[in-house]
């Protein structure tokens, strides 16, 4: 993709939430690849994960050692050809990369939103990306797609905008968090809540962040992204000092390789995003008000689906995905499913894998566009 | 139909227009794609080889990456017009327990199988003392995939077993001929054997 830049959009209409609060105005930072063709039907929505952003192709500038997070997958050629498409990726609101969330200033307060900031769901974020669209002149999305929390926002848009999408791409995904799931989620807010510097989550105002808290807490994500095969195939019981010291310290490599990640994170990630974004995932459940039945749900859907999930996934395993499947057959809805052997656990969504590459490329040649 | 492997063609025939199909084993899903372009059914395909499932996403047909022998739990009773298996019954691991959900998940199922009884076969083992090698079962026995062959009447026995009504049958040969030897003894002359059949 080269260099991009991401874009600014402020929402000065109010956006109603679910949890019945509501936002006055708000920023919506997004990056965009690709062109709009004049029909506008070649138009792909991009839905980031937990703590990805807008940046999810390209460099920002030559000296970034890293791309987006799904540069692997957008790009001239690549499975989102923006050959073809026109890539929309937005940031989420909540988040802490440019959108409006608990670290923005509040206009009421002239102070950081912190603890203030409402709670959004994942239907809220489809009701903002739904404003996005019409700011960009795209009425129907040839395909929303995302891996994790953002294929639940792929999921979401098929059920929320019935006419509005024609393909929805469900990569690593879960129809709504199991017990354990949340649990996990559970124990991170715990982490950062009961870390001193937390502040009942107002730390901006004492120019602190409750960072060992959000590090655990990324810890503990991490260790659920990856597989138990790759993370003894990567670490084993190797010892970052050829011996034991029989004290508290750094010993084992993956734990070394679990601080540096959480290090790195608190450096980029604000702890009441973290909060917040582990609330969508748990509320999300979008069968909850068919009484559970989420093949009821999809009986009003139109998209066709694609589903894909990784074997050694424990996070949200092919099981999960499965029921998705079995939701849509069960309606008669038209959706394909894979099932790819890897070893990258839950992060298998964003790595090189020849097969799901070739099978995601596929699937989006086939969607019609004009050109 | 030209475009379309010949064993297939027959089973065409057998499809209601309109009708909803899973197709089990459905490989690069060409019988899928034909019915969908000529008799406007929809469905889905189950296949577990990679290249199989890629083949069906090309031709826009549903593909849903599973293990046959891994059950049909997915689908509910009856939410099919068909269910077919063309040519998989014998790479079963389990295939009285795929034909019992088939007929629980399908209104009609569709089954079609080389037919083991036929008298080249029992030739080549009568006078040769070795597994039966074939156009229709090249592999080795010790490298086939034909792990659960059987003969016209073995399939009908179990059918009987099992109550299973048996609406449709074509005794053919591979090139989908009829003669009148395989109508006289279908068991003996017959090479591929298609069935319909419902549970009761």
């Amino acid at each position: 993709m080269g260099v991009v830049s991401p874009k600014t959009h402020h929402f000065s209409e109010p956006l109603s939430l679910v949890c019945g609060k509501t936002i006055e105005q708000y920023d919506i930072v997004y990056e965009t690849y690709g062109t709009l063709n004049a029909n506008a039907d070649n138009a792909v929505l991009v839905c980031h994960a937990l703590s990805a952003d807008h940046h999810a192709a390209g460099y920002h500038s030559n000296q970034d050692k890293k791309p987006g997070w799904w540069d692997l997958f957008i790009g001239p050629g690549k499975p989102i050809d923006t050959n073809r498409f026109f890539v929309v990726s937005p940031c989420n609101l909540g988040h802490c990369s440019g959108s409006t969330g608990p670290k923005s200033i509040n206009p009421a307060s002239n102070k950081a939103y912190g603890p203030e900031f409402p709670i959004v769901t994942v239907v809220d974020w489809v009701n903002y990306q739904a404003r996005l669209a019409g700011v960009l002149g795209i009425d129907q999305w040839a395909a929303v797609a995302g891996g994790s929390l953002g294929g639940m926002q792929a999921m979401q848009w098929a059920i929320q905008f019935p006419d509005n999408v024609r393909h929805a791409i469900v990569i690593a995904a879960a129809p709504k968090l199991s017990a354990q799931n949340i649990a996990f989620n559970a124990v991170a807010r715990q982490a950062i809540m009961s870390d001193p510097d937390f502040h009942q989550g107002r730390y901006y105002d004492h120019d602190t962040v409750p960072a060992s808290g959000l590090k655990v807490a990324r810890m503990l994500g991490h260790i659920t992204y990856l597989s138990d095969d790759a993370m003894g195939d990567k670490f084993g019981r190797d010892l970052k000092n050829q011996q034991l010291n029989y004290d508290y310290g750094v010993e084992f490599e993956v734990e070394s390789y679990l601080r540096y990640q959480g290090e790195s994170f608190v450096n980029r990630f604000d702890a009441n995003t973290y909060l917040l974004m582990t609330k969508a995932l748990d509320y999300f459940d979008p069968a909850e008000k068919e009484g559970g039945d989420l093949s009821e749900v999809f009986r009003k859907v139109s998209a066709k689906f694609f589903l894909a999930s990784f074997t050694t996934d424990w996070r949200f395993s092919p099981k999960r995905s499965k029921e998705i499947v079995k939701a849509l057959t069960d309606a008669g809805r038209d959706v394909s499913y894979l099932e790819f052997e890897s070893n990258h656990g839950h992060d298998a969504f964003l790595v090189q894998h020849a097969d799901y590459i070739s099978a995601f490329s596929t699937y989006m040649q086939n969607i019609e566009v004009t050109s | 139909m030209s475009e379309l492997r010949i064993e297939l063609q027959r089973i065409c025939e057998w499809i209601e227009p309109g009708s909803r199909v899973l197709d089990l084993g459905c490989g690069d899903g060409s019988l899928l794609e034909w019915l969908q372009k000529n008799r406007n059914i929809s469905g889905y395909g189950v296949d577990i080889n990679p290249e199989n499932v890629l083949s069906c996403l090309k031709k826009k047909v549903n593909i849903i990456q599973a293990d046959l022998d891994a059950g049909l739990t997915d689908f509910e009773d009856g939410s099919f017009d068909y269910v077919i298996m063309t040519q998989a019954l014998q790479a079963l691991q389990f295939p009285h327990q795929t034909l019992a959900e088939m007929v629980r998940v399908g209104r009609k199922s569709i089954v079609t199988f080389p037919n083991f009884g036929l008298w080249k076969h029992r030739v080549y083992l009568a006078m040769k003392g070795r597994m039966p090698v074939s156009k229709a079962l090249p592999a080795q026995w010790y490298d086939t995939q034909n792990i659960h062959l059987c003969t016209v009447k073995d399939f009908e026995q179990f059918c009987k077993q099992k109550a299973l009504h048996i609406a449709k049958r074509d005794i053919v040969d591979y090139e989908h001929r009829s003669d009148a030897l395989m109508k006289l003894w279908p068991n003996l002359f017959g090479e591929v054997a298609l069935y319909q059949i419902n549970g009761k």
